[in-house]
């Protein structure tokens, strides 16, 4: 019992919702983050080598299938970095996709009995993903250094701004998706064709000069879609410290201006969080009776 | 024991809820098509407004389905009324309806942070608390496995013991004890007696009027969604007809563990 009780607030028991909601519950986001990380390595042998060795393999086989046996690498020099920066960032995003859209679902028993912001929910599936980066990001940075790569202030800036925009972007459609996929439970499978495409549409498989080549007049629309800002900003922090000649790499495979695109990219991805925001409150008060 | 405080303040609320029929877009794609109803709606709680004061001890009675568990829900704040205001002063704790919202997937003792952090407790305060409610749920070595094999007696022991660990001002029993075995119920039965001489506000949902009528100090029935009777105990278990049956339980201290 509250000593001084009668001077407590008559309160909505609902308690307050939101993101902001989420950044004062960061005792609870803690435990649902860790419970989940520990979800998918403790139980196994290897246990964190695992989150080492999938991207080590990942890393060989491009390298070993499109550089070697399809011959993709010789306009692209270090074509396997160029291409693992890109798989990093696309797979943080579609693995966030995929997670943070089953998220409330896959914690209905909670859901229906408990109060807390279910925010909470996409929210720790995209700071899992977070963690679950982190192994492949060291690996890079390893092999980088190995291919002749020093940290340069310009890299590290790009690489914060893509970590920005990747992270408003995947909370803003984690935070739609998550209830759509309570009202519709088609969404989880429409989820995975989205997925698919994401890879295709970022410079991982291609420099960006392709682009610029084949569709000069469409750069713009193509650098309007933030991931391809994220890898691109990626590919400034990590390959292009990796290559021959830095200066002429950056005038040929980037666009020209690339922070200021980054910039929108990350205004653009503010908006997507908001819009995500304000459609999540429209519809959580169903999802409770729904889930 | 109650006061003049308000602990809890209920206007005008309603809750709908939508009887979905088809899950999936081609579901109600084709029905619609079809013309069939695709969704009807019903009202489970229908203009409810009441007021209780600071340490009353409420049994909430009703027929099945007539929106008890709803009413519950909306004063924890798992859901929120379409209409109407709910108003609480105060940290709540409870369990509604068998089953504590645990994740089926973790183990009891992961169970317990992550429920008493929701509850509100600090790190720090479920540390110092969680000998004495694994103590008290008392289910031996379970407690490291999977939540998801436990018995439902078993999640209601340990959903109760959690909930009681709360230093909570409003409490909430949702025919918490129907599944518990009878050491379980005798030992819950003191622990709600506790709460409710120490001053706290209990919310008791109950099919047995003879627990109701020994724990409570008003009843208020839902009849469909509708608040059917306000007022004294014994009027309100007379007003639901639950005190004539001859199978009922009775007074007598042992049959009323039967479905406490
Ligand atoms: N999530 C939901 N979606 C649709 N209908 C629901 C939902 N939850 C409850 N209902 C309906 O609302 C009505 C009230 O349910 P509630 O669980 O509140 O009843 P209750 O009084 O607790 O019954 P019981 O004595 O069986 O526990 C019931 O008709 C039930 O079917
Ligand atoms: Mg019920």
């Amino acid at each position: 019992m509250t000593p001084d009780y009668a001077s407590l607030p008559l309160v909505d028991p609902a308690g307050e919702s939101g993101l902001v909601a989420v950044a004062r519950k960061r005792y609870l986001l803690r435990l649902l983050v860790g419970r989940e990380l520990n979800a998918r390595y403790s139980g196994s042998f290897l246990g964190l080598l695992w989150s080492y060795f999938n991207p080590l393999t990942q890393l060989f086989i491009y390298w070993f299938v499109m550089g070697k046996v399809m011959g993709l690498g010789h306009r692209t020099e270090h074509f396997a970095i160029h291409v693992f920066v890109g798989l990093i960032g696309v797979h943080f995003f579609n693995e966030t996709f995929n997670a943070s859209t089953r998220s409330i679902v896959r914690n209905k028993a909670f859901v229906k009995k408990m109060a807390l912001p279910l925010e909470m929910f996409p929210v720790s599936s995209v700071v899992v993903s977070l963690f679950n980066s982190a192994p492949a990001v060291l690996i890079l940075s390893v092999v980088c250094l190995f291919a002749g790569w020093t940290p340069d202030w310009v890299g590290m800036a790009s690489f914060l701004l893509a970590v920005a925009i990747m992270i408003t972007v995947a909370t803003g459609f984690g935070l739609i998706f998550s209830v759509a996929n309570v009202l519709f439970r088609d969404i989880g499978q429409l989820v995975g064709i989205l997925t698919n495409f994401v890879r295709f549409s970022v410079p991982m498989m291609y420099p960006f000069s392709k682009i610029a080549e084949n569709f000069p007049n469409h750069i713009d629309t193509y650098l309007a879609n933030p991931l391809a800002n994220v890898i691109l900003l990626m590919q400034r922090a990590f390959w292009v410290g990796t290559t021959s000649d830095p200066e002429t790499v950056l005038h040929e495979d980037f666009p020209h201006h690339l922070m200021e695109h980054g910039l929108i990219a990350l205004a653009t991805g503010l908006v997507i969080l908001v819009i995500g925001q304000v459609v999540f409150s429209q519809l959580v008060n169903k999802v409770p009776e729904r889930v | 024991m109650s006061s003049d405080t308000v602990a809890i303040k209920i206007d005008n609320v309603s809750k709908k809820f939508t009887l979905q029929y088809h899950r999936t877009l081609k579901q109600v794609a084709v029905a619609a098509a079809k013309g069939h109803k695709v969704r009807d709606t019903f009202l489970a709680l229908d203009d409810v407004s009441f007021e209780v004061k600071q340490g009353e001890a409420i049994g909430l009675m009703g027929l099945n389905g007539s929106g008890k568990s709803t009413l519950l829900k909306l004063v924890q704040g798992v859901m929120r009324p379409d209409s109407g205001t709910v108003r609480t002063r105060g940290r709540i704790a409870g369990l509604i309806a068998t089953g504590a919202g645990f994740h089926p997937q973790l183990s009891g003792r992961e169970n317990i942070y992550l429920n008493a952090a929701v509850f509100g407790m600090s790190e720090a305060e479920t540390r110092r608390k969680l000998d004495s409610i694994i103590d008290f749920a008392d289910i031996g070595k379970h407690i490291d496995s999977e939540v998801g094999h436990y018995s439902s007696g078993m999640g209601a022991r340990l959903g109760f013991a959690i909930a009681i660990h709360v230093d909570s001002d409003i409490f909430l029993a949702d025919e918490v004890l129907a599944v518990g075995d009878k050491p379980f119920r005798q030992k819950c039965m003191a622990k709600i007696d506790e709460i409710r001489t120490s001053g706290r506000t209990l919310f008791y949902v109950s099919h047995s009027a003879a627990s109701v009528a020994r724990m409570c100090d008003r009843v208020i029935v839902l009849e469909n969604g509708r608040m059917g009777f306000d007022g004294e105990p014994e009027a309100g278990i007379k007003y639901l007809h639950y005190d004539d049956g001859d199978d009922d339980p009775g007074n007598d201290e042992s049959a009323m563990g039967a479905d406490i």
